[in-house]
């Protein structure tokens, strides 16, 4: 079962590197991850899709927990947490075949980015699910390049439980 | 106070009470051994490798419970403290590694006996620092000490570049320290405990399962009034053997691969099985889903990531061990005196188990067999102040099942990473933690050769220790393997007995060497070496064919056990 986790870390040397470490040791495979600033100075969010069982999500956190730099491990729980990821991609498509692209990366919420002869840069944000609708919408036009930044997220604002779940506490 | 970056390392080490520190120097850490040379109260140990360095720092935190350091210079110095790093961070040991790195403006450029030793070692250590500037120089040496010694002990690592060492500021040790995501458990939770104290009080085959965690956590005095006070039954793991006098009527054996059958019989028939301070380690287990069928399973551990990490825990308990212990106790005693009755039934079995299961051996028909020095060296040493080291192997097995360990670190020995080697440096470092005692180092011939120059320390450093060879020119553990899985073929196992010739070896590092051939050369030479307050090696040769029993095959399950008198078949592990 796929499992996202919020890690917050002090900004220091390594602190992304303990933790990749320790999942590939442990022979725990990521499959998303994104990284970067939060409101603090000096702290940032690492977010980490994973792919495990619920007695290895256990494990996992507890040992990311167990890091020195690490401040904070919560699972975003489906549900009760609002999660985004931003793909952008190059298509090319030429200038004829243009509108019907650019109409149905609006109605996705989509932009465009760039335009040049032969291709257009597109954006779009939203769940993982919309991300690999629009991924098969551009697929038959020839994709040149597409990247995708990894899931982030945060606790639903409107959700009862407003805290998000802690794993760590036991005893 | 102005001072250089060494200068303040030195000062680091004497503000945390740091007495002895074991090391080499090299070219990226020599300002800070020049600012040795112009003094400290620290006393440095010169080891002749940085592995030997290592093993040392360990073996000196295991016999004290202070937190071990070692030093090295960058690139292959730090390189070499990398299975000393790794072993501590196997078996929990307290050990801060200090590291000279190239400049900091060569880093990253392939310099001169440049490592990333901090990405080297980052799967094996609880934290490592590379020092940026040499103002972070204190605060970072004081949360080194910190995070190795609280919570789960373990090995840290501080890397700093030479010109760090060099630079001039203005010095402070720092009184707290500034760690926002280090919070190991400092309480425990009293539900728990009252939850842990009532199925442990109603129990009628209950076992405490003790691990190395109890010696770490300075539990012991605690262990030993809960069992006396509960009449529970004791089971100590080989990193636990130590914390529960293996002389008093409620300790029974040891567990595992080459524990008894009697303390393999205990824990995989009891109804509670209480660890405490372990880690159900396959060595321990065997088949881990035929390991206790039906127990409830109480876990007091300080590291909440070893709760159900392999099996379920009923009953978690977190937190400090000492607290924990104490507090179990009163609850059973409050139960005890409400009338909920010992075991008595089940000690009774215990003891019965030992009596029809003891530990066996051959007959020596010609031979001296390896069991016989450890009885012979047990003997002699009963109820006096000794520590015993081991290297990892038979002889360490034996060493487990012969020598009883009256007094909490008073066996020292490498469990979870098995490195050989390990048992002679780590007995120098035992000795220079605990001078008054007599240290023994128990290894093997395999083991003895691989860190031997260690024997210099012993002699120059004046830190006597006696080792007592098991010599029977094999890598003994291997060829027993070899024999009883892979059809007897054996492979590159035969060491020879008499090459190089250990007590001539021993005499050319300094010390004294004793060779015994017989049974009646035995005691004579274990009490002379014993006596001389010198360096000793007694080259014991041993009976190559004589295999270590019991023996529970890897993976198979823990009743499953080979026993001696039975005919030993080859058996897929």
């Amino acid at each position: 079962m796929k499992h996202t986790l919020s890690v917050v870390v002090e900004d220091k040397p390594g602190a992304l590197g303990r933790i990749t470490t320790m999942f590939a040791r442990r022979g725990f495979n990521i499959d998303s991850l994104a990284v970067g600033p939060t409101e603090r100075p000096g702290v940032s969010c690492i977010t980490l899709r994973v792919d495990c069982s619920h007695h290895s999500l256990e494990q996992i956190e507890k040992q990311i927990h167990k890091l020195v730099n690490v401040l904070r491990v919560t699972e975003l729980v489906s549900g009760e947490a609002v999660e985004r990821e931003l793909l952008v991609a190059r298509v090319t498509v030429p200038p004829a075949r243009r509108g019907e692209l650019l109409r149905a990366t609006d109605a996705l919420g989509g932009r465009l980015l760039d335009v040049g002869p032969e291709a257009v840069v597109l954006e779009v944000s939203g769940t993982t699910e919309e991300l690999d609708a629009f991924h098969e919408l551009c697929r038959p036009y020839g994709i040149a390049d597409l990247v995708r930044t990894g899931r982030i997220g945060c606790p639903r604002a409107s959700a009862k439980r407003r805290a998000p779940r802690r794993l760590a506490a036991i005893g | 106070m102005r001072m250089t970056g060494g200068d303040a390392i030195l000062r680091s080490l004497e503000a945390e009470g740091v007495e002895v520190i074991f090391g080499i120097p090299g070219g990226a850490i020599m300002p800070t051994y020049d600012a040795m040379a112009r003094g400290t109260t620290v006393r440095h140990v010169l080891a002749r490798h940085e592995q030997g360095a290592g093993h040392m720092a360990q073996g000196y935190a295991r016999a004290s419970g202070r937190v071990g350091v070692a030093i090295a210079t960058s690139g292959p110095g730090a390189t070499n403290l990398v299975t000393p790093i790794a072993d501590a961070w196997m078996d929990s040991t307290p050990l801060v590694c200090i590291t000279g790195q190239v400049r900091s403006p060569l880093i990253g450029t392939d310099a001169f006996q440049e490592c990333d030793i901090t990405g080297i070692t980052l799967p094996i250590v609880k934290h490592s620092w590379l020092v940026q500037d040499v103002k972070e120089l204190p605060a970072t040496l004081k949360a080194a000490f910190h995070v190795a010694r609280t919570g789960r002990c373990g090995p840290v690592l501080v890397d700093v570049p030479r010109d760090l060492q060099e630079a001039v500021f203005d010095f402070t040790y720092p009184e707290t320290v500034d760690l926002p995501g280090w919070k190991p458990p400092v309480t425990v939770h009293p539900p728990q405990i009252r939850e842990a104290a009532r199925v442990i009080a109603t129990a009628r085959k209950p076992v405490l399962y003790v691990g190395g965690g109890t010696l770490n956590g300075d539990a012991c005095d605690e262990l030993l009034k809960l069992a006396e006070a509960g009449s529970l039954p004791v089971i100590t793991t080989l990193m636990g053997k130590g914390a529960f006098p293996e002389t008093h009527e409620l300790h029974f054996g040891w567990p595992g691969m080459h524990g008894t059958k009697w303390a393999n019989l205990g824990m995989n028939t009891c109804d509670v099985l209480v660890a405490i301070g372990a880690r159900f380690d396959d060595r321990v287990t065997g088949k881990l889903s035929a390991f206790a069928p039906g127990a409830t399973v109480v876990h007091l551990d300080v590291d909440p990531a070893e709760i159900s990490k392999l099996r379920d825990a009923d009953i978690p308990v977190v937190g400090p061990l000492k607290d924990a212990l104490a507090a179990l106790t009163e609850e059973i005693v409050r139960r005890r005196a409400d009338g909920a009755p010992g075991p008595t039934q089940w000690l009774e079995q215990l003891a019965a188990w030992r009596e029809e299961f003891p530990l066996r051996y051959g007959a020596a028909e010609g031979w001296l067999k390896p069991q016989r020095v450890l009885e012979t060296l047990q003997r002699l040493t009963a109820g006096t102040d000794v520590i015993v080291t081991t290297g990892v192997g038979q002889h360490q097995m034996w060493a487990m099942q012969y020598v009883l360990s009256e007094r909490p670190r008073s066996f020292i020995t490498s469990g979870g990473l098995g490195t050989m080697g390990y048992g002679m440096p780590a007995a120098v470092g035992a000795k220079a933690a605990r001078p008054e005692a007599t240290v023994v180092c128990v290894d093997g011939d395999g083991c003895f050769q691989m860190t031997a120059q260690e024997l210099t320390t012993a002699v120059l450093e004046d830190l006597p220790i006696v080792v007592v060879l098991v010599n029977n020119g094999y890598l003994g553990m291997v060829t027993q393997w070899q024999d009883m899985f892979y059809d007897g073929r054996r492979s590159h196992v035969h060491l020879t007995t008499d090459v190089p010739s250990y007590a001539k070896l021993a005499e050319a590092y300094g010390g004294v060497g004793l060779v015994v051939q017989s049974e009646a050369e035995l005691e004579p030479a274990l009490a002379e070496a014993l006596a001389s307050g010198r360096t000793v090696v007694v080259d014991c040769r041993v009976d190559p064919a004589e295999q270590c029993f019991p023996m529970i095959p890897a993976g198979a399950a823990a009743l499953d056990m080979v026993e001696y008198s039975e005919t030993v078949e080859a058996k897929a592990s």
